[in-house]
């Protein structure tokens, strides 16, 4: 089962590493990972997502609780929650291809941020699965290059992760 | 106002470090010259810093305070390695003070310069780096504190050479408590769990109580037995348990596991309660963990809530220092209403020492001393009764190790010294030696093989330089014991690379070149006496090179894969 673990941490040299390197240790996969420092310079917000069963979820996050740098972590799968990823989709637009992609981006809520004679670039907010029909959408012969953010997921409501 | 190097040695000392293990080299000499110009602490030169590793390692095990260990770069502290490893399987307490290459060389394959922090991530429970020298003294109060407290283990400081320098100096302040944000260990256990597993207890028909390392790291031996001994239940410890409860007593069944007696194996699979405390189920005590023990609930109390329900799962699981939860348990039995079933216990009772008379280990002569040879066996069972169960014995890893566990009954915790979770060859002689450190009076003992002594004998210099009279024991079989063992078993004994043919040294003369004493033991005839001989030479460092029989198996052993606990082999031609 896919999971979205979402952890505070000391924004500190090694701290990213030793995340990281827990899972390739102990044989845990990571599917997306984002990190960045939060309001509060001192800690940064990771988020990962990840495949696994309760019990090696259960490992998972207590390894992680385990680790001097890491100061709260949640798994937002557990509750309701929200989850975007960002993708940047560098696509052909040549002759009748440029007004169809126009129209697929604006059916999907994306937007063309760079264009040229032959190539438009498009940004997509949305969930994983979102961005994965976009881009089936589009069709693989236009397409020339994606970049995909990985998972930010935030709880829905009052629930917070915060020290 | 005191430069790096002195900062760092200053603080050590405020920390209550009284030795360093270490070796110097080109980016550590600042921290040296510091340690030359002061006297409160003592650093021991070793010969390899492996051996570093293993001493402060030894030397927390017997002492409960955190070794130190104090290395150069690159080389330096990459032979700390298998160290760290060692003491972060057995979850020992350690600080490893390595010296890095200036900071504006990291990254420029600088000579010996090697990303320790990187290097070392995966076998430490923290690790640091100096980026201030302001901020050494607390980082060293921090890394003591990561390393002695809630599930202990080794944490490594990488030190670049310029924050020692001495030309610049910083306002010296050692901080008087620690406090970090993310990191708060368990200390009591949640209370509604601890009387949820009381009445489990005390409701229990067959239970056994299975105590690991963490009960002797944890100091919680006399609360266990306090325990037990109000209970009346049977208890076994793990190899990393040994000592924990007092193994010349009745209520002890010996150890468990691969290597276990038959009667603590067969007391668990067919236990219904297993009150687990400071162990871990690893899978040299588990077998194949879906056959273990099919009729028990489990109780588990740990520090580290990762172990808990890792490959066993508990049915109530208590995450709390061991001390404390057991000194609730006690408090708690009590006052419940509900009392031990005596006649549920005594029917016990009475099926596990009908299980001791048939295989036991204590009971009835488990191994066969008709023939000349001298057994291993007996030459433990001769060195408990010549040291009268008093010696600090540390050990190698191998056949040794595992008769040594069997046969040397700890009656007290912290006596026995030896890699469990590692399994490091060459562990033996630098323990020994930082046990001897700790504690000049005492009777400390190296037992090892032929094999393992040769892999860090050259602390044998280091034991000569700082008057450490270690007693090695040394049950030679000229091979890989083990191994062998493994190759009779599984190989139709195709001894490949596992003996030593005409190869081995005389160590005899070997001893004396390094102004030691050897002695050669070929006959059971001669054992006691000798043995008595060499104890006697109280500041000696002695060496028993004793040949025994090449052939010997250690048993029990658990059959594996897919055995449960109760299958063993008892011998070479019997099983159960």
């Amino acid at each position: 089962m896919r999971r979205i673990i979402s952890i505070l941490m000391e924004n500190a040299p090694g701290a990213l590493s030793r995340v990281v390197g827990l899972f390739s240790q102990r044989g845990y996969n990571i599917e997306t990972l984002t990190v960045a420092p939060t309001e509060d310079p001192t800690l940064s917000r990771l988020t990962l997502t990840t495949i696994g069963d309760d019990h090696k979820l259960e490992q998972i996050t207590k390894h992680l609780n385990k680790l001097i740098d890491v100061v709260k972590l949640v798994d937002l799968s557990d509750g309701t929650h929200i989850e975007r990823e960002l993708m940047l989709v560098k696509v052909k637009a040549t002759g009748a291809a440029r007004a169809e992609i126009k129209r697929c981006a604006d059916i999907f809520r994306g937007q063309v941020v760079d264009v040229t004679p032959n190539v438009y670039v498009v940004q997509l907010i949305g969930t994983s699965e979102k961005l994965d029909a976009f881009v089936q959408s589009l069709g693989e012969a236009s397409i020339i290059e994606v970049v995909r953010s990985g998972v930010s997921g935030i709880a829905r409501g009052e629930k917070i992760l915060t020290i | 106002m005191l430069s790096g190097g002195d900062m760092l040695v200053r603080a050590l000392h405020d920390q209550g470090v009284e030795h360093i293990f270490g070796y110097p080299g080109g980016a550590a000499l600042h921290i040296y010259d510091s340690i030359f110009r002061q006297k409160e602490i003592q650093h021991v030169l070793v010969r390899h810093e492996q051996s570093a590793a293993h001493a402060a390692d030894a030397y927390t095990r017997a002492t409960g305070k955190v070794g130190t260990v104090l290395v150069t770069s690159g080389p330096g502290a990459t032979n700390t390695i298998t160290g760290i490893a060692t003491a972060y399987m057995d979850s020992i307490a350690m600080v490893v003070l390595s010296a890095q290459v200036t900071s504006e060389k990291i990254g420029e394959d600088a000579f010996q310069e090697t990303d320790m922090v990187g290097v070392s991530r995966p076998i430490v429970k923290h690790s640091f780096v100096i980026t201030d020298p302001a901020e050494i003294p607390e980082i060293i109060r921090k890394a003591y504190y990561i390393a002695g407290t809630g599930r202990p283990g080794p944490v490594v400081i990488d030190i670049p050479k310029d924050k020692t320098d001495p030309s610049t100096q910083f306002p010296y302040e050692f901080p008087e408590s620690v406090k970090i944000r993310s990191y708060n260990p368990a200390v009591r256990g949640h209370s509604g769990q601890v009387k949820k597993a009381v009445q489990l207890l005390l409701e229990a028909k067959r239970p056994v109580i299975y105590a690991g390392g963490g009960v002797v790291q944890g100091n919680a031996s006399e609360l266990l037995t306090t325990l037990a001994r109000k209970l009346n239940y049977p208890v076994t410890n793990t190899l990393m348990g040994l000592g924990a409860y007092p193994g010349t007593d009745k209520q002890f069944l010996g150890m468990l596991g691969m290597h276990g007696t038959f009667e603590a194996n067969t007391a668990m699979h067919h236990s219904d309660l297993i009150l687990a405390v400071g162990a871990r189920f690893d899978d040299r005590v588990t077998n194949t963990p879906s056959k273990f023990c099919p009729h028990a609930k489990v109780i588990h109390v740990d520090v580290d809530p990762a172990s808990i329900s890792k490959t066993v799962r508990a049915d109530v699981p208590i995450v709390g220092a061991v001390d404390s939860v057991l000194g609730e348990m006690i408090g708690l039995l009590g006052s419940s209403k509900t009392k031990v079933d005596s006649d549920a216990i005594d029917a016990w009772w009475a099926q596990i020492e009908g299980w001791r008379e048939r295989h036991g280990l204590y009971h009835s002569n488990r191994f066969d001393t008709s023939g000349d040879k001298l057994k291993p066996q007996e030459v433990v069972q001769m060195l408990h009764k010549v040291t009268k169960g008093n010696a600090y014995v540390c050990s190698d890893v191998g056949q040794h190790q595992m008769f040594a566990a069997q046969y040397y009954l700890f009656d007290k915790p912290r006596r026995w010294i030896n890699s469990g979770g590692l399994g490091t060859m060459g562990f033996g002689l630098p323990a020994a030696m930082g046990v001897q450190l700790a504690f000049r009076d005492d009777c400390v003992v190296c037992i090892t093989g032929e094999g393992s002594i040769q892999m860090c004998i050259q602390e044998l210099s280091t034991l000569t330089q700082y008057h450490l009279p270690v007693k090695i024991i040394c049950l030679n079989n000229q091979a890989l014991g083990m191994v062998r063992q493994w190759q009779d078993m599984q190989y139709s004994s195709r001894y490949s690379e596992s003996l030593y043919e005409e190869s081995l040294p005389d160590f005899v003369k070997l001893m004396e070149a390094y102004g030691h004493v050897g002695m050669k033991v070929t006959k059971r005839e001669e054992l006691e006496q000798k043995m008595e001989e060499c104890f006697a030479m109280k500041d000696r460092v002695v060496f028993m090179d004793i040949a025994v029989d090449p052939g010997e198996h250690v048993y029990p052993m658990l059959i594996a894969p897919n055995g449960s606990m109760r299958d063993m082999l008892l011998s070479k031609t019997e099983r159960t």
